[in-house]
């Protein structure tokens, strides 16, 4: 048993805790989210590099709400939602406690949002070179290349809404997609609906995506869909000063404003 | 009556533009007679926060050429702060839309207050030029036919 199996079977065994969320091995190489009750079971977290997935996103599920207190472990990605989450009073401080990962592999207990919202400013907050790379391709391409790019990936969209479900920041009970009084989203996934789609997906999460590009690996087809809440994720940082998933206090870019805010197309 | 002839080209332009100083000043140009493009459709809002960016996608997916968003100055909100709220969420909007390779040209920003009658009248009438420049929303308009053909099946 290593380090966090240990961690995580002492804090069942307490009685304290009820409910571990965390990772285990999956199929292809892959991680997947586990949900441990029992001491028993603790052997079954891991935590390495496949454990990329943002989980932050079960915290606040109906089918775990009422468990007993919960423990999760998070990686970086998770840990920024949380923060983001607590800032839209989404989880509330005492209700969960965060195992966090120092550099050297060692343990961290977080208990409370001040904690983390300590230990998240020592994180890097930033697109990888992989992604930043991604995004200038696109931004580098001719309107008409871009058009073309964006129409190719929209038609390929089936509206399964992963990305939507994988989100921790799409908490909505009932999304505009759902809403059909008026119909704002077309039911039968066009290029033209699906694009609706996307620009609102992303206009809704301006401000609060936190770049975990977790959409993006949820989706089945494969569309780089996050590099479109990236976008309002970067734009939101240069224009306001906002940087989601970085403050347990801070408003949304849009729900807020300042009169010198300034741009240069208004005539 | 399509026309892919530029010049002869006729873009359909929706206005969206505020109750309280945009709507009021279109007003004034009327009254003042002074005459502008007859190509834009004015829908009158509360307030330019009102204005949601779903709104300008179903006017271009129902075959706008252009759009022209309208409201208060700065400081002179009829609600203090719908523009301000507004500003902000145009200046991430416009960004995402130009990212995902829509022509940006086709949207055009106004302050017009209530007093500024001859303004509006030159909003208008420079905004038609250019989306007359730009042409038809041949792009958006592939979208939209083969979303019709979807729709009815
Ligand atoms: S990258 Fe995607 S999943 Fe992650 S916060 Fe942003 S929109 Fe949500
Ligand atoms: S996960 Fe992919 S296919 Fe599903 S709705 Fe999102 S973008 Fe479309």
């Amino acid at each position: 048993m290593n380090n966090l199996q240990q961690k995580a079977q002492q804090l069942l065994e307490s009685g304290n805790y009820g409910l571990i969320v965390g990772y285990e091995k999956g199929t292809s190489g892959k991680a997947r989210p586990v949900f441990i009750r029992k001491a028993e079971h603790a052997s079954k977290l891991i935590f390495d590099e496949s454990c990329d997935q943002n989980i932050a996103v079960y915290l606040y599920r109906q089918e775990i709400k009422h468990d007993k207190k919960k423990v999760i472990v998070a990686n970086h990605h998770t840990l920024k939602s949380i923060v983001e989450l607590a800032a839209e009073n989404q989880v509330f401080d005492g209700d969960f406690m965060v195992l966090a990962f120092a550099g050297n592999g060692d343990i961290i207990e977080l208990n409370t949002f001040e904690e983390i919202e300590k230990h998240v400013a020592t994180l890097y907050h930033g697109l990888t070179e992989a992604e930043a790379a991604m995004m200038k391709k696109i931004e580098d391409m001719s309107l008409e290349d871009r058009w073309a790019f964006w129409e190719n990936e929209f038609s390929k969209c089936i509206k399964c809404y992963a990305c939507r479900a994988s989100c921790p920041m799409c908490y909505c009970p009932t999304c505009t997609v759902e809403i059909n009084q008026p119909q704002w989203i077309s039911v039968p996934s066009h290029t033209l609906g699906n694009l609706e789609w996307h620009v609102m997906r992303a206009m809704h999460l301006a401000g609060r995506c936190v770049t975990c590009g977790q959409c993006g690996k949820a989706c089945p087809l494969e569309l780089p869909i996050q590099l479109l809440t990236y976008k309002v994720a970067l734009d939101s940082k240069q224009f306001f000063d906002s940087v989601a998933g970085t403050s347990i206090c801070a408003d949304n870019a849009l729900a807020i404003f300042k009169p010198e805010d300034h741009e240069n197309f208004i005539r | 009556m399509e026309t892919n002839n530029t010049n002869n080209f006729e873009p359909k332009v929706v206005a969206f533009v505020c109750n309280w100083c945009t709507y009021a000043g279109a007003d004034l140009t009327g009254t003042s007679r002074i005459k502008y493009a007859t190509n834009v459709k004015i829908i009158r809002f509360p307030c330019t926060g009102r204005i949601d960016f779903m709104l300008l996608m179903k006017a271009f997916a129902n075959g706008a050429d252009g759009i022209i968003i309208s409201g208060c100055h700065p400081n002179d909100c009829h609600y203090t702060s719908g523009n301000f709220h507004a500003r902000r969420r145009w200046m991430i909007f416009r960004n995402l839309l130009d990212f995902i390779g829509m022509d940006v040209n086709r949207i055009v920003f106004s302050w017009v207050s209530a007093a500024e009658g001859a303004k509006w009248a030159e909003v208008v009438n420079e905004s038609v030029d250019q989306f007359r420049q730009l042409g038809p929303a041949t792009s958006y308009q592939k979208l939209i036919k083969n979303s019709e053909f979807q729709e009815v099946e």
